[in-house]
């Protein structure tokens, strides 16, 4: 469904790559955790998938199609087949979610009796019966994820692209999400997340990528999301080197209780 | 379907940068009417030429008695001398001269006297004051030089006059009006076209989340663009619709009502006129129009 053979990508001339040599393929059907360090060049696997981007080496094959060398006219046909899914929503304000739903089948085209019907089928899909009529800063956070996920499978992608979807959400409304993006997936679309949370990954057992600095250094099938840091390593008693007179010690100050 | 929600979104672009656009009707709606203006003036030229041209002649006057020029050096024009400019302009000037008379100095004074019949500021005359001419009825006016040149500096020929020469000033006069009123033209559609770029712009920068998600969803190029570029065409025709209005009262009012009463042996530009430039205001607008969303979209709205 989807595959990168040997992909680079440089932004800036002489600068490090932020894809280098990446060969990944995701079969139809498959769920994909994309996981790695920010920077470590998920964002840009994603922006090649949509053909924001095109690779500066190597090839992008996207449901059949070769992403790089598609010509721009035909770069909507090729988005009509992807969801996206952002961390921030991305919901359009002014409008009511089932507009906001509805936006993305106008905008294709499709006939209004199609709208009129898809639209409520999609959100029961993803329990937001009822909710149609609200403004979305009327929604919670997950609800508004959900909103955005309805607008993003309500043409029936092959592909679902989602971007730290759970990124701004507390670990049980990400829970649901993820419970929903599952319920997605099992219906036969192609589902590739990248995440930092590795609590779901651990949790969901799928397949996994990880990235470092742009090269793929993982690819399990069914793994967890790895190793961390540990979030306040022992580093012992050292300077405070962001003092003022940096590079001595700052002095202790002791607050006298009054 | 499409084109309904086409329409909505150009309303809404329209009614969220209600100020810019008025700003572009009125700077579309100024210049347009320059450009109007400049075009109906040389209309009223060419009006005028059509007109006059066909009653203006050359008149080759004849040496009077006393005349300085020293090709009547012989004294007044014979008739020998008067013989031969004929026989020249039959044979050289066969296609540039259609008819030619002669205007002895009785007739001369006869139709004197009859737009003079009270004499001439209070002198006397007498047909020995007036002069002798030769009047030449040219195929084209435009051809006076090919006749002077032939004609000026024959014995017994004392000037070569071009009766059109008369109008000169006031074309003249017309015609820097009008290159005043093209010069003005082209600084107002200068500024219409940057007014029109920004506002498409503004429009543009305002809708960044509508148009992120419309090329996400898979929006074509052409579908996520035409809203704004009809939104910079509607407002730009708005003020051409206006330019054409505002002409066509200036006409009707100024010119059919006012100029033709109080001097009517004058043929004038007409609303009919102002019909035939009208649409070509229009389409200069929607050019305007394209011109400057072709400059602003590909920057702006890029899939």
């Amino acid at each position: 469904m989807i595959r990168f053979e040997n992909v680079s990508k440089v932004y800036a001339r002489g600068a490090r790559p932020a894809l280098d040599q990446v060969s990944v393929d995701v079969e139809r059907g498959e769920f994909v955790f994309l996981v790695g360090a920010s920077g470590s060049g998920k964002s840009t696997f994603l922006s090649l998938v949509l053909r924001e981007q095109r690779p500066t080496r190597g090839r992008v094959y996207v449901a059949g199609r070769d992403v790089a060398n598609l010509s721009g006219w035909r770069v909507p046909t090729l988005r009509r087949q992807l969801g996206v899914v952002f961390q921030d929503f991305r919901l359009l304000q002014n409008k009511t979610v089932h507009e906001n739903v509805a936006f993305a089948l106008q905008v294709i085209g499709k006939p209004r009796h199609v709208i009129r019907d898809t639209v409520p089928e999609v959100l029961e899909m993803v329990g937001l019966t009822g909710k149609g009529k609200r403004m979305p800063t009327e929604l919670s956070g997950g609800e508004q994820q959900r909103a955005a996920i309805a607008r993003a499978i309500v043409n029936r992608p092959q592909i679902l692209l989602a971007d730290e979807p759970t990124g701004n959400l507390d670990p049980t409304t990400s829970l649901g999400i993820m419970r929903l993006l599952d319920r997605i997936n099992r219906t036969g679309t192609t589902v590739v997340m990248a995440t930092h949370d590795d609590e779901i990954v651990n949790e969901m057992r799928r397949r996994v990528v990880e990235l470092s600095d742009g090269v793929v250094v993982r690819d399990e099938a069914r793994g967890g999301y790895g190793e961390r840091e540990a979030i306040l390593p022992d580093v012992g008693a050292s300077p405070v080197l962001d003092a003022p007179g940096s590079g001595t010690r700052a002095p202790v100050q002791t607050v006298r209780g009054s | 379907m499409r084109f309904q929600f086409v329409l909505g979104e150009v309303v809404s672009g329209l009614r969220r940068n209600t100020t810019m656009v008025v700003a572009v009707v009125l700077v579309t709606f100024v210049s347009l009417t320059f450009v109007g203006a400049a075009a109906l003036l040389q209309t009223q030229i060419s009006k005028l030429k059509d007109d006059w041209y066909d009653l203006v002649e050359v008149s080759v006057f004849l040496c009077p008695e006393g005349s300085v020029s020293p090709t009547c050096a012989g004294g007044e024009a014979t008739k020998n001398q008067v013989d031969a400019v004929r026989q020249v302009i039959d044979t050289e000037l066969t296609d540039e001269v259609s008819k030619v008379y002669f205007e002895s100095k009785e007739q001369a004074f006869e139709a004197f006297s009859e737009r003079y019949p009270d004499g001439y500021q209070g002198t006397q005359l007498t047909a020995d004051d007036m002069q002798a001419s030769l009047r030449l009825k040219l195929t084209d006016a435009e051809q006076f030089a090919v006749v002077s040149d032939v004609l000026s500096g024959r014995d017994g020929v004392e000037i070569v006059e071009d009766q059109r020469a008369v109008f000169e000033p006031l074309f003249r006069t017309l015609n820097v009006a009008t290159l005043l009123a093209a010069g003005l033209a082209g600084v107002m559609l200068l500024a219409a076209v940057l007014l029109i770029t920004t506002t498409i712009r503004l429009s543009a920068v305002s809708r960044r989340k509508e148009t992120e998600i419309m090329r996400l969803v898979g929006g074509s190029n052409l579908f996520i663009q035409l809203p704004f570029l009809l939104e910079g065409a509607l407002a730009a025709v708005l003020g051409s619709l206006f330019a054409g209005g505002g002409l066509w009262l200036a006409v009707r009012f100024m010119v059919s009502d006012w100029l033709e009463r109080s001097v009517d042996w004058v043929a004038y530009v007409s609303e009919v006129d102002v019909l035939r430039v009208a649409p070509l205001l229009v389409v200069m607008a929607v050019a305007l129009a394209a011109l400057s969303s072709f400059f602003t979209l590909n920057r702006y709205t890029r899939i």
